[in-house]
């Protein structure tokens, strides 16, 4: 079984002289344990790509199955819940890392846990961990805004794991670090795909990030152009 | 987790102040209800603490507050004598503004037959008046130490004793006297006052010719009777026997002996319907526009506070948090707030009322209310931030 499921998606932003096809015809297969890029210029609809896999942008066309669900079907599957299955099968990474500014960086990961239901205690020492794992025990009761990018992208990362997702989405994870911290950023994505055998789809415009990656996907408007296989 | 909690950690110096920003408000809100009741306190205090059942004026007045009244102090023998009525006493009110150590100096001066109705009500330092002439009784609020002497008219008056918060109904405050003394203060100017206006009435009657010489002559050795006749009060005010009819006696007061009688009930009506209706209706309406100018900053500070946190929640929606992880977040920190300033206001008003110039009531029912009210306020202001998080797309997480 693949974790995602692309077939044939379109995603049309606007109507009549100002649509824009963001995406057209795209279809390819992910599967568990995999660690894939999608790689294209600014504007290129990768965004657009990830998000209507993350399920918070309806395709126009097209079928989008997540984890065996099939969630869009020419537009979302009526009568399911999106929350319930991003929150439960989906982690999110992105660029300006998302952290709540109010939160520390273990109640950042801890939140993402609660909202699954699980009891406080539980949720503190499963976050303790992860963040001791991603190398930030020191930085546990830091605020978001006391973190150094890398700092802050990997507490993003660990909240992204918490609730170990079938499917991790990162959209230019690396954008706003240098780039030693990038291909840190990267090489961890990789050790956990195959660890916890999560699908990870990676967005990125910078050829120099995709090393090691299992399967390269090359978009120019809207359309796959290229699908390499990489060294892994 | 508590996110609401967690925020105001976060930002506590906004918080705060502006929690204490809103209990200012509160408390003028408060502030603002005490005084509404204190008006009526004050306008009833005379009438409450002299506890007659029935208070006797001038035939078709109002009085002897709202409107003037005089009668002659001896009527209160007749009414005495009506069945039912077990105790009648005469009573005369004046306002008084002198000049104390270069500032005017304004109080109620009461005239009451010693052992009779009407006297102070309790004690709080030195006694009660004694001698029938030249003693006072004064309430706290005039500020005068025991065996002060202060001049009224002819002659000097000694604080003999000193009583709680008695006001007048515009809030001056009250001072006792005898009765003797205080028609004494109020119609004695002075003795040329007097001759003045005795020689002014006979010059009058003689320029009548068309008086016959006894009537001239009867009316002469009268006048000076009736330029002195000082024996009037402003009310009698009486006590009904156990088991006297109230409505029987008024009637047969007002029906055999040509005056008015009021009963307490009426005084207060007329006190609180008339004399101070457009105070109140001021002070409500001002009170109601108060709530409404917190109900909208409650609501801006709330819609602004949501505004600042539409990242915050369109990530934790991206992360598929439920609503209510929202709702709550926001509802809270806005009843949290109100429950602040609502303390802070609390503590406010309870620290100043005592020092305020007019007396604040503050009563523990009005205070419940305006709670509620600011529960209510809060939890309808924070429904405008809830309306605007939960159109928040979790596509909004993403832009840089
Ligand atoms: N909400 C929107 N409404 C209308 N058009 C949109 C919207 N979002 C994106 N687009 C358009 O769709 C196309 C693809 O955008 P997308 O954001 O997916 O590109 P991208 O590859 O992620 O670019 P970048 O590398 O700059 O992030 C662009 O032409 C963009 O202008
Ligand atoms: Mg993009």
């Amino acid at each position: 079984m693949y974790a995602i499921e692309v077939d044939n998606v379109t995603k049309i932003y606007g109507k009549g002289d100002t649509a824009v096809t963001a995406i057209s015809h795209a279809s390819f297969q992910v599967r568990p344990g995999e660690l894939v890029a999608i790689l294209g210029p600014s504007g290129s609809g990768k965004t657009t790509l990830l998000t209507a896999i993350g399920l918070i942008n309806e395709p126009t066309h097209g079928r989008i199955i997540v984890d065996g669900v099939t969630v869009a079907d020419g537009g979302w599957v009526p009568g399911l819940d999106l929350k319930r299955m991003r929150r439960e099968k989906l982690g999110f990474i992105f660029q300006a890392h998302n952290l709540i500014p109010f939160l520390t960086a273990l109640e950042n990961v801890m939140v993402a846990l609660e909202i699954n239901n699980f009891p406080s205690g539980e949720a503190k020492g499963r976050a303790e961990q992860l963040l001791k794992s991603l190398n930030l025990g020191q930085r546990l009761g830091s605020y978001p805004m006391a973190l150094s990018g890398g700092e802050a992208q990997r507490v993003a990362i660990a909240r992204a794991l918490a609730n170990k997702p079938r499917v991790i989405l990162a959209d230019e994870p690396t954008a706003a670090l240098d780039t030693e911290n990038g291909k840190n950023v990267m090489a961890l994505l990789k050790s956990l795909a195959v660890e916890n055998h999560s699908a990870i789809l990676v967005v990125t415009h910078d050829h120099r990030m995709v090393e090691g990656f299992d399967r390269i996907f090359e978009v120019r408007d809207g359309s796959i152009i290229r699908e390499t296989c990489g060294a892994g | 987790m508590n996110l609401a909690i967690r925020d105001i950690r976060f930002h506590r110096g906004r918080f705060i102040l502006t929690s204490i920003g809103l209990g200012l408000l509160l408390g003028v809100v408060m502030s603002m209800g005490g005084i509404y009741r204190g008006l009526f306190a004050d306008a009833l205090a005379v009438l409450h603490c002299t506890k007659a059942d029935l208070w006797v004026v001038q035939k078709d007045t109002n009085g002897p507050f709202a409107e003037s009244s005089r009668i002659p102090e001896d009527i209160k023998y007749r009414i005495k004598s009506v069945p039912g009525v077990a105790e009648a006493s005469p009573l005369s009110f004046q306002t008084i503004q002198i000049e104390r150590a270069g500032n005017p100096f304004r109080f109620f001066l009461i005239g009451y037959d010693l052992g009779g109705i009407g006297g102070p009500p309790a004690i709080l330092a030195g006694r009660n008046i004694r001698q029938k002439h030249y003693e006072m009784v004064v309430a706290k609020a005039m500020k005068m130490a025991l065996g002060e002497k202060i001049r009224l008219g002819l002659h000097e008056y000694t604080v003999v004793g000193i009583t709680g918060k008695v006001v007048s109904s515009s809030g001056d405050p009250a001072a006792y006297v005898s009765l003797a003394d205080a028609q004494e203060i109020q119609f004695k100017k002075d003795n040329d006052a007097i001759r003045n206006n005795r020689e002014r009435v006979a010059a009058d009657l003689d320029r009548l010719e068309n008086l016959t010489q006894s009537q001239a002559q009867f009316l002469k050795k009268n006048v000076s009777d009736l330029t002195e006749s000082t024996h009037t009060v402003n009310t009698v005010v009486a006590r009904l026997a156990p088991g006297a009819g109230l409505h029987e006696v008024q009637q047969r007061i007002e029906r055999w002996n040509h005056y008015r009688a009021i009963s307490e009930e009426g005084q207060t009506k007329i006190l609180t319907k008339g004399m101070i209706e457009k105070a109140r209706m001021q002070l409500g309406l001002f009170r109601v526009i108060l709530l409404v100018i917190s109900a909208v900053i409650i609501s801006l500070i709330i819609y602004t506070s949501t505004l600042d946190k539409i990242r915050v929640i369109a990530t934790l929606k991206l992360i598929g948090s439920q609503n209510r992880v929202i709702v709550g977040m926001i509802l809270q920190q806005s009843l949290l707030m109100g429950v602040i300033a609502y303390a802070v206001g609390y503590a406010l008003i309870s620290l100043t009322y005592e020092k305020f110039p007019r007396r604040i009531v503050l009563e523990a029912f009005d205070l419940q209310v305006l709670f509620a009210i600011v529960v209510v306020i809060c939890t309808v202001s924070s429904f405008v931030g809830i309306r605007k998080a939960l159109k928040v797309e979790p596509a909004e997480a993403l832009g840089g």
